[in-house]
C-alpha cells in the first residue's frame, strides 16, 4: 500500500508520464480513503490550469 | 514590404519579453533571447508564410532561444550530486513516520473563480518567483514552455528520476505558497 508522501509523488509524475494501470490503481484506491490525498490531487491539476490562465493573461495584455 | 515586417515583429517584443521573462527570471537574459529571436526573425522571414499567426511564429522562435539559454547556464552550473530526496517536509508539509498526513491538506474553496482574478495570477507569479532557480526553471519548461520531461532532462542535464523530482517539489512548494498566500484562512480572495 502506498503511504500519503508516495501518494503526492505519484500524482505529481502523472502530471509528467502515464501513469501504470497498477499506479492508476493504486491512486484510486488510496483516494477513496484519504481527503488529504484527494485535495492535493486536485489541487496540483489546478495549479496545470493556473499555468495556463498565465500564460493566456500574457497573451491577451500583449495584444 | 520588409520594413512593414520589421515594424509587424517589433510590436510584437513586449509580449516575447514579458514570455521570456517569466521562464529566465532575469532581464537582462530574456532581451538578449528576445533580440536574437527578432533577429532570427527577420533573417527567416521566408520561413513565415503568413499561414500562422505571427504571436505563434514568433513565440516558437523563441521557445528555441530559451531552451539554447538554460542549456548554456546550465552547463555553467555545478553538475554536483543532484539530492533525490524531494524532502518536502522542509516546504512546511507534515508527515508521520509512517509517511501518512500528519496535517491532511486541506481543500481550497472555489479555486476556479480564482483563475479570473488578476490578482490571483499575480500572487501566483510571486509564488514563481520564490521557488529556488533550478527547481522554477524545470517546471517553467513544463507547464510554461510546455517541453516534454525528457527534453527538460536533457536540457537540464540530469536523470529522469530527478527531473520528477524538481517538479514533484516545485508544485508542492507552490500548492503551499498559494495555500499562504491565497487561499488559506485570512488570506484575502
Amino acid at each position: 500500500m502506498l503511504n500519503c508522501k508516495e501518494v503526492t509523488r505519484l500524482v505529481s509524475q502523472g502530471l509528467d508520464r502515464e501513469l501504470t494501470f497498477g499506479e492508476r490503481t493504486a491512486l484510486r484506491v488510496h483516494f477513496v480513503i484519504c481527503q488529504g490525498c484527494r485535495n492535493v490531487n486536485r489541487q496540483l491539476s489546478f495549479l496545470r490550469r493556473a499555468m495556463q490562465g498565465l500564460s493566456a493573461a500574457e497573451d491577451e495584455a500583449g495584444r | 514590404m520588409p520594413e512593414d515586417f520589421r515594424s509587424q515583429i517589433e510590436g510584437q517584443r513586449a509580449y516575447l519579453l514579458r514570455f521570456a521573462s517569466l521562464q529566465l527570471r532575469n532581464t537582462e537574459a530574456a532581451e538578449d533571447v528576445v533580440q536574437e529571436t527578432l533577429l532570427a526573425a527577420l533573417a527567416g522571414e521566408s520561413g513565415y508564410r503568413g499561414q500562422s499567426n505571427l504571436r505563434t511564429w514568433l513565440t516558437g522562435i523563441l521557445k528555441h532561444k530559451i531552451v539554447d539559454a538554460i542549456r548554456k547556464s546550465s552547463r555553467e552550473m555545478a553538475a554536483g550530486a543532484f539530492d533525490d530526496d524531494p524532502d518536502i517536509e522542509s516546504l512546511g508539509y507534515k508527515f508521520k513516520e509512517n509517511g501518512h498526513w500528519a496535517e491532511r491538506p486541506a481543500a481550497w474553496s472555489d479555486p476556479d473563480s480564482a483563475l479570473e482574478q488578476k490578482q490571483f495570477l499575480a500572487a501566483l507569479e510571486k509564488c514563481l518567483k520564490a521557488l529556488p532557480e533550478r527547481t522554477a526553471q524545470a517546471f517553467l519548461m513544463r507547464e510554461h514552455l510546455g517541453l516534454g520531461t525528457d527534453e527538460i532532462c536533457k536540457e537540464l542535464s540530469v536523470t529522469a528520476t530527478h527531473c520528477w523530482v524538481l517538479l514533484y517539489r516545485a508544485r508542492m512548494a507552490l500548492r503551499q505558497c498559494l495555500e499562504a498566500g491565497w487561499f488559506g484562512k485570512g488570506a484575502k480572495g
